[in-house]
């Protein structure tokens, strides 16, 4: 079920505030945040946020068609290292 | 019976040849039928050319958004996930479930048929 239109989208308080900040000033810096859960809002277009994916930041550039988004859909949280073939040394 | 272009419902009941366009189900070819004021068990071979044109005409009123430009809409969706590279279109680039599925075991039907990945024995190499 989608979360009701009434509350509006979810979005870490702390996150906002300093994304707000951001757009004040002209020099844009990445804004580190472990908040994987936020929607990703227009005012954050143009932004680099820096998504925690429980090991490294990885860095999101916002544009237009991610809002709506959360902001953990674009840090994968796991990692698929491809089976090694089977070479002679593999299989001795 | 050719209705919007492509599709041939044979000698079906109406309410049950209609689901025979992409995207009209059950539910939907209830609601057309119901709105063209016609009878759902009559046959489609029966129809006459007026009654025809009431079922169009109902289609039309209801603005749904069927076949080809259906499944452009549905092709265009998945297109826009993967450009954005965002979890679900990932999954959609690689061929695995979509919506959380376990990949473990089962996912068939988006993994496709098993590849059995074998050892070579030392025989069978050269």
């Amino acid at each position: 079920m989608s979360r009701s239109v009434k509350k509006g989208p979810f979005i870490e308080k702390s996150l906002y505030k300093k994304v707000i900040e951001m757009n004040k000033e002209s020099d844009k810096k990445m804004i580190k945040t472990y908040s994987r859960c936020s929607t990703i809002i227009p005012e954050m277009v143009g932004n680099t946020i820096s998504v925690y994916n429980g090991k490294s930041w990885i860095p999101v550039y916002v544009t237009e068609n991610l809002v709506g988004h959360k902001l953990g859909e674009f840090a994968p949280t796991r990692t698929f290292k491809a089976h090694n073939p089977h070479t002679q040394k593999a299989d001795k | 019976m050719r209705i919007l272009g492509v599709d041939i419902p044979d000698n079906k009941k109406l309410a049950y040849a209609l689901p025979y366009i992409y995207g009209i189900g059950l539910s939907r070819a209830r609601q057309i039928v119901d709105k063209a004021g016609l009878d759902p068990d009559k046959r489609v071979y029966t129809l006459s050319e007026e009654e025809l044109n009431k079922i169009l005409a109902a289609i039309d009123q209801f603005g749904y958004v069927l076949e080809g430009d259906l499944r452009r809409d549905i092709a265009g969706n998945i297109k826009r996930l993967e450009l954005i590279k965002c979890y679900r279109g990932i999954r959609h680039i690689k061929g695995l479930p979509v919506r959380g599925q376990r990949t473990s075991t089962n996912a068939r039907t988006r993994k496709g048929a098993r590849k059995t990945v074998g050892v070579v024995s030392k025989a069978n190499k050269k």
